[in-house]
């Protein structure tokens, strides 16, 4: 244990760098700096890479009124914590904290920093100074759904994912809906590589898809492996996910569901300079352009695309909603009511799989 | 000529110094590496060694991240010194933190000062559980126990990520993989006001005072270090290889295991698929670079932790990538483990004759 | 059911092969008594560099050559710290290990979005078509078939050829063998080498075939997985084949089992890899004589001539 006196002598030593610190910040008139955390590199392609696109797109227009800094690879748990405070302590005025294991340490650390705004990606946690922040992943991937619907001749869609949480679930189950939409003998296969984050596992569960007869494979991992997979077996398609993954496919890749944040990270920030930010519970999705879909293979036929623009219409203007009912779980059992519609709150939670999904649910 | 020549005996004072030569050359590289890449060494000194410590809170952290790598590696010391090699510490940490955390979920209600110390003993039970299979193998078929140690690491922490996401999971936690909060009876107190530092800092502190007694104190201490020098050796004396094993492995797990209770009972507060950047392979490196000696692992680990704080300050200050702290990392060894040669050996500088060359053959 | 067979086999082919390289690399390391855990160090430096230098050059023979090299120069440092510094092999290793993952990230940072067509699979004419055999063996990838090649050169080098007997007597035993008059330090460093050098196309086989893209990482631990075989291989390269595609069988197999929904927790299914490897590892070390037999006596101790 410490002393009393190395304590007192501590505690002086970080008093002085802390008033030289504040003096200093107070004397410029910097510009308006934002944190953001990531969980992966930024180059790893895929989640961590379409934030990151989404601040460089919030410098380019708000110029030299904000400066951004990351910090990148921040695991969740106990290191997160100390991340998004040295953010919070060093004087910037808005974090953003962009996986789901950095919520709990969030929310502890805007307790202590009542002043710094922060947001949250994919979490329902929230505080006064806390927004939360997630897409609606769905949307994109039930337009997905509809062209691999299209496409499949086996009738059978693989995908690769990484952990069977909710935001993964929602995706499947989307992409289920909008195959079977438009054909109702289509099923989905699923692997689960339990890893965001291994090309070679990704690239070994899609050829083990495809040779149990998917002929559509996607995926919710963060690397191009299952497309590039496609790409070398003769009439496999695939539909990638975070970005359009054409150029690793260019005759395989269907479409992608793609996600982009450039204009909500813009909007908050104007918002708290503006001083008219407040917490709340974001979920955007197509309509604002959080969500979209890559644009199609040329091979995908006129009367599909047709369909996907329909939808896309239909998603945007809220007259079709991906889980409306009637949809019926695995089971065959009726889970959501004809003429019902998911809460968010429902949606937040899903932990089943809808008709025409193969297999148990892991947990 | 110069040549390498082995010392009558080794130097004491070379032991001392190689660490120092070690760091003051990765410095000198890293002073160079930055005038390569146009950035002011002063700035990237300061980025990589002040910033992080220049408060209360941040010296709070460094203890944060170094006590685990302490008790760890204090741990792992004892059975490298008989050449146990244990390899699977992260494996043992996450066991531990899976015993000691499935105790705080179980006693969630109960609130008694007992609930602490019977998770922290829990921590130390599954470590020694996990590192006993090696040791059960290596002792009973011969199997190979850094390749048994370290494919458990991955089965461990499959485990976890199953728990968590099914059995343990939080109820009220929207179905993500965490499980719920730990009640306060069931975390560990912080030992400075206004950081982090808590309880399982002077758990290392301990640690290492234990590990000095019993290398140099305890007869078993000196029966396992005979045994590192030279198993026959260790044979003539009658002492047992196999109890040398056991007491390696489990001292080394039972330390591995309190750490990982520590830090799901600490900074994390919960359990949630990985609990551990990487702590268990970081201790290997510590206590080498620590000489296998407590002390020195006790400096070996603030420096590590020193490393992985500035490496994140150097991105934030400097916006250097995070590849780079494993770059130095990587070097600081390399330096150390080069530095040491000169512990054991000379340089001796001959003049260049015939008879050197030959007689160097004929030795 | 014979297609998906066929799917199986050749997916166990493609998981098996950046294991088959590594570790028959380590193993010629580890005959000559040096042990090596920076596999996973070299490997994922040889991924990037083959990488890079196919994406800037466009050709991607000079990106395979690229791995090799990179490989071979991540073995050397290891040479100079253990061989010529005599610095303990596991520290060394480990800490190769540690440099490498972050030089491959710092070196990859351009390279993370770049498309790469990885290298074609070679169709044989005529003996391609035959059925069943034809997808399995004569319409692969040409650094597959190199893995064969490598095989069947290394189990010649170490039992049928001369310097193949000298390398393995310098595992057994550095000091009968220097005082033969052989030059045991400048041996041993050509086979750290060639295990890096193996190790360096076990990353291009990942970077420039297997999935044709950078991302940090990527080799997620099958540099480890790699040393595991050596061991459970008893040294013996016969054995490294069967326990590489062993290995990548039971990922696939367990793929499979998932693909068909049997209700089994996925987390429990991935353990079983390397579950299977500590069953198999222990099986095999029971018969002590075997590991005797085979395993080079001096492995992993640091051997100065004039000690």
């Amino acid at each position: 244990m410490k002393s009393i006196t190395i304590r007192k002598i501590l505690l002086a030593a970080a008093t002085g760098f802390m008033t030289a610190f504040t003096s200093l910040a107070a004397s410029a008139a910097d510009p308006f700096k934002i944190g953001f955390v990531y969980v992966s590199p930024i180059g790893d392609a895929g989640w961590t890479f379409q934030h990151d696109q989404g601040r460089l797109e919030m410098e380019g227009k708000l110029g030299d009124k904000v400066e951004t800094k990351y910090i990148e690879s921040v695991p969740e748990g106990g290191e997160a914590e100390r991340v998004i405070r040295q953010f919070a302590s060093d004087g910037y005025g808005l974090v953003f904290t962009t996986s789901f294991g950095y919520m709990n340490p969030t929310i502890k650390v805007a307790k202590r920093f009542p002043e710094v705004i922060f947001e949250h990606a994919t979490g329902y946690k929230s505080a006064k100074n806390v927004g939360t922040y997630v897409a609606r992943f769905y949307e994109g991937r039930y337009l997905a759904g509809i062209v691999a619907g299209s496409m499949t001749k086996s009738n059978v869609a693989g995908y690769v994912a990484a952990f069977p949480i909710p935001e993964v679930l929602r995706g499947i189950n989307a992409f289920t809906l909008g195959m079977r939409s438009v054909n109702p003998e289509a099923t989905v296969k699923v692997i689960w590589v339990n890893s965001w984050f291994d090309p070679g596992r990704e690239r070994e569960a899609a050829d083990v898809l495809i040779a149990q007869g998917a002929d559509v494979v996607t995926h919710h991992t963060d690397s191009t492996a299952v497309v590039q997979a496609a790409e070398e077996k003769d009439g496999v398609w695939s539909v990638g996910y975070h970005s359009d993954m054409s150029k690793y496919g260019p005759t395989s890749h269907l479409t992608a569901a793609t996600h982009h944040w450039g204009s909500f990270y813009t909007k908050i920030a104007q918002d708290v300079l503006a001083g008219t930010w407040k917490s709340e519970n974001i979920w955007w999705g197509m309509k604002e352009g959080m969500i979209d879909i890559a644009p199609l293979n040329s091979v995908v036929p006129a009367e599909a695309a047709a369909r996907v623009e329909e939808a896309k219409k239909q998603i945007i203007d809220g007259s079709m909603h991906p889980f409306q009912g009637p949809i019926n779980d695995q089971d065959g059992k009726e889970a959501v009511a004809a003429g019902a519609v998911m809460t968010d709150d429902e949606l937040s939670k899903m932990e089943w799989y809808v008709e025409g999904v193969e297999g148990k649910l892991p947990k | 000529m110069i040549r390498i020549e082995p010392r009558p005996q080794p130097s004491r004072l070379m032991s001392y110094l190689s660490p120092l030569i070690a760091v003051a050359l990765t410095l000198v590289t890293g002073i160079i590496f930055s005038g390569l890449v146009g950035m002011n060494p002063l700035d990237a000194f300061h980025a990589f060694f002040i910033a992080p410590i220049d408060d209360l809170y941040g010296l709070g952290e460094l203890g944060v991240k170094a006590a685990p790598l302490m008790l760890i590696a204090v741990g792992l010391a004892i059975g490298f010194r008989s050449n146990v090699w244990n390899i699977g510490a992260e494996g043992q940490l996450t066991a531990g933190a899976i015993v000691g955390g499935g105790l705080a979920l179980l006693f969630y209600q109960v609130d008694g000062v007992w609930v602490l110390p019977l998770m922290v003993l829990g921590g130390a039970v599954g470590g020694m559980a996990w590192a006993s299979i090696p040791a059960l193998l290596k002792t009973r078929f011969n199997t190979n126990e850094i390749l048994v140690s370290l494919m458990l690491n991955y089965v461990a922490i499959f485990l976890l990520s199953y728990l968590v996401h099914d059995p343990w999971r939080d109820p009220d936690g929207f179905n993500f993989p965490e499980s719920r909060l730990f009640s306060d009876a069931a975390m560990l107190p912080v030992v400075l006001e206004d950081t982090r530092l808590h309880l399982g800092s002077v758990f290392a502190l301990i640690a290492v005072v234990l590990g000095w007694v019993f290398v140099r104190k305890s007869f078993v201490g000196f029966q396992m270090q005979v045994a590192g020098l030279a198993d026959s050796a260790a044979l003539y004396a009658g002492f047992r290889r196999r109890r040398m094993v056991w007491i390696g492995l489990l001292v080394g797990g039972a330390m591995a295991g309190i750490a990982g209770l520590c830090e799901v009972a600490g900074p994390i507060g919960q359990l949630l698929p990985s609990v551990s950047p990487g702590y268990g392979y970081a201790a290997i490196i510590v206590a080498f670079v620590g000489r296998l000696h407590p002390v020195g692992i006790l400096l070996a680990s603030l420096l590590m932790s020193l490393l992985y704080l500035g490496g994140e300050s150097a991105q934030m200050e400097l916006g250097l990538p995070s590849a780079i702290t494993g770059v130095f990392q990587g070097v600081l060894l390399f330096y150390l483990l080069a530095a040491d040669m000169f512990i054991n050996f000379r340089l001796h500088v001959v003049t260049p004759t015939v008879g050197a060359a030959s007689g160097k053959a004929a030795s | 059911m014979t297609e998906t067979v066929i799917g199986i086999l050749l997916a166990t082919l493609g998981a098996g092969t950046p294991l088959v390289f590594a570790a028959l690399g380590e193993l010629v390391t580890e005959k000559s008594g040096v042990l090596n855990l920076g596999v996973e160090g070299m490997m994922i430096v040889g991924a990037v560099c083959g990488f890079a230098v196919a994406a800037e050059s466009g050709n991607l023979w000079l990106g395979v050559m690229a791995s090799v090299l990179a490989g071979t120069g991540m073995a050397l440092v290891f040479g100079v710290l253990t061989l010529t510094f005599q610095s303990n092999q596991v520290a060394a290793g480990l800490a190769l290990t540690i440099f490498g993952i972050g030089l491959s990230a710092y070196i990859g940072l351009d390279y993370t979005s770049v498309a790469l067509t990885g290298i074609a699979n070679i169709h044989i004419p005529v003996l391609s078509d035959i059925p069943v055999a034809g997808p399995l063996l004569f319409s692969l990838d040409p650094l597959l078939y190199c893995s064969f090649l490598m095989f069947a050169a290394i189990a010649y080098f170490l039992y049928r050829t001369k310097a193949g007997l000298l390398l393995r007597a310098i595992g057994e035993s550095p000091e009968s063998a220097v005082s033969l008059g052989y030059p045991v330090i400048a041996i041993r460093y050509l086979a750290v080498l060639f295990g890096g050098a193996m190790a360096g196309l076990a990353g291009a086989y990942l970077a420039l075939v297997y999935t044709p893209l950078w991302v940090e990482a990527m080799t997620a631990g099958r540099g480890w997985i790699a040393l595991a075989l050596v061991v459970f291989a008893t040294w013996r390269p016969g054995r490294v084949m069967v326990g590489a595609y062993l290995f990548g069988g039971v990922t696939i197999i367990q793929f499979h089992v998932q693909g068909f929904g049997v209700d089994i927790p996925s987390q429990l299914l991935s353990m079983l890899p390397y579950l299977a490897t500590i069953v198999v590892l222990v099986l095999i070390s029971r018969d002590i004589n075997a590991i005797r037999l085979n395993a080079p006596a001096s492995l992993g101790k640091a051997y100065h001539p004039s000690v």
